[in-house]
């Protein structure tokens, strides 16, 4: 984890300079596991972006960052690994995804007046083919519960309709790899949002220098 | 791919009405699968990556606007003509009252599948779990507006076409992807980050209902491809309107 932090520069100033809205979204997030459910709906989630914090093109470059893992993953592992069957024209298709997925995002960020993070090196300890749909099932969980924490503190709302049309898509992954293990599709009645610290302990391991 | 073998062996080895053999046979049969596609409204053809996305930021734009004539906060899901929302507090609770509405019929239409017993085994029981989900929809969307002060939506009476297997999950299919592009369509509508919040939390469990159904259609997991599409006010509830009694 020391070692991603500084391998992945956009991702430690991430966890650098918003740490103290990252750790109130945390709180945030966690009350709204408790209470989340068929009776009521927390307001969690005003009180975390109240902090308010680094802004549009720190949130799209942070997505960035977790669409160039993906597609890293589907496109250059997918293929090394050796899969087969349905697994392999599923990552295809989910790869195919995850690229356009980097490019919009990067368009976006550009025409913000933004510049978009460099993609860092990345590593994962995949050895087969159940490993590989482990990780992936994982990588999917992770975006969309990023994407739905990120979404509420976007305040452009082009944006948060870009990030919900890659959102929905993520779920869609979720679900069919979910399916292909012998998960259940749609655990829960609700996708719990996840804070960007949460998102950096699933996803840092994976950065590499 | 396990669980949708079992499920095909579940319905293989039931005697009901019309087998998974029936969906599979629709999946392989073009002009059904073409004719399915048209109801689903979809058949966009696969533009660049920044043509899509350029695509959707401009359907948000229009749907901002769309969503002032939407229904209003005691519904009217039938006409979806009535202008209520005016207030920004009152434009919230009208998004909330429409999803409401969408998710009522959601809930009856599961439940009455259900209790048709057209499925066994393990896709009755993923039918029952979304139906379950729904209806969490349901309590969370009333709580959610009664917090917020607004009147929930009377629950519409459904009318679904229950016949077969088949039928079923084409119907489910097409339900689940206009929900969560109903979802997707209000969600920078919404003011409220209270709202908001709720939205995206369900909207991806539609997603993810709507992937599964895809999957036993062997149709496409993103009917869409890489970016989901949006679907306004007016639009869905003229999709939904034959549903309603």
């Amino acid at each position: 984890m020391a070692d991603s932090k500084l391998a992945a520069p956009e991702l430690a100033a991430f966890e650098i300079h918003s740490m103290t809205r990252a750790s109130f979204i945390l709180r945030g997030a966690m009350t709204a596991g408790a209470v989340y459910g068929a009776s009521a709906v927390a307001p969690f989630v005003s009180q975390a972006v109240a902090q308010g914090g680094g802004g549009d093109v720190d949130i799209l470059n942070f997505a960035l960052t977790l669409e160039y893992l993906e597609t890293e993953f589907y496109t250059v592992k997918g293929k090394s690994v050796g899969l087969s069957g349905e697994a392999k024209s599923l990552a295809a298709t989910i790869g195919d995804h995850e690229a356009q997925h980097v490019q919009a995002l990067t368009s976006a960020i550009k025409a913000a007046g933004g510049t978009p993070a460099a993609k860092p090196k990345f590593a994962f300890p995949v050895t087969g083919q159940a490993s590989f749909l482990k990780l992936a099932h994982t990588l999917e969980e992770t975006g969309v519960s990023a994407y739905n924490g990120a979404g509420p503190q976007l305040s452009n709302p082009q944006y948060l309709a870009a990030a919900g049309s890659i959102v929905q898509v993520e779920a869609r992954h979720a679900a069919a790899i979910a399916l292909l293990i012998g998960k259940s599709p749609a655990p829960l009645a609700f996708d719990k949002p996840k804070s960007k610290a949460q998102v950096l302990a699933a996803a840092g391991p994976l950065i590499k220098k | 791919m396990e669980v949708l073998q079992n499920m095909s062996d579940a319905v293989t080895e039931n005697d009901g009405p019309a087998p998974m053999g029936a969906v599979e046979q629709l999946a392989r049969d073009d002009v059904e699968r073409k004719k399915f596609l048209r109801m689903v409204g979809r058949g966009v053809g696969a533009a660049g990556a920044a043509g899509a996305f350029g695509a959707f930021l401009a359907a948000c734009g229009s749907s901002s606007k769309s969503s002032s004539t939407g229904s209003g906060a005691s519904t009217s899901a039938s006409t979806g003509a009535s202008t209520s929302a005016t207030a920004s507090g009152g434009g919230d609770l009208a998004i909330a009252n429409y999803a409401l509405t969408l998710e009522y019929l959601e809930t009856e239409f599961y439940e009455k599948v259900v209790a048709s017993g057209l499925f066994s085994g393990a896709q009755a029981s993923l039918i029952k779990k979304f139906g379950h989900e729904e209806q969490q929809h349901v309590d969370a969307l009333i709580s959610l507006i009664k917090a917020k002060g607004g009147t929930p939506a009377a629950k519409p009476t459904g009318k679904f076409p229950i016949k077969s297997a088949a039928g079923v999950v084409k119907l489910a299919a097409t339900v689940e992807n206009l929900g969560a592009n109903a979802y997707l369509g209000q969600a920078p509508n919404i003011k409220d980050k209270d709202v908001l919040a709720a939205a995206l939390s369900i909207h991806t469990v539609e997603a993810r209902h709507a992937a599964t159904l895809q999957t036993l259609l062997k149709q496409p997991i993103s009917p869409d491809g890489a970016f989901a599409k949006p679907a306004d006010m007016k639009t869905v509830l003229a999709a939904v309107k034959p549903f309603i009694a």
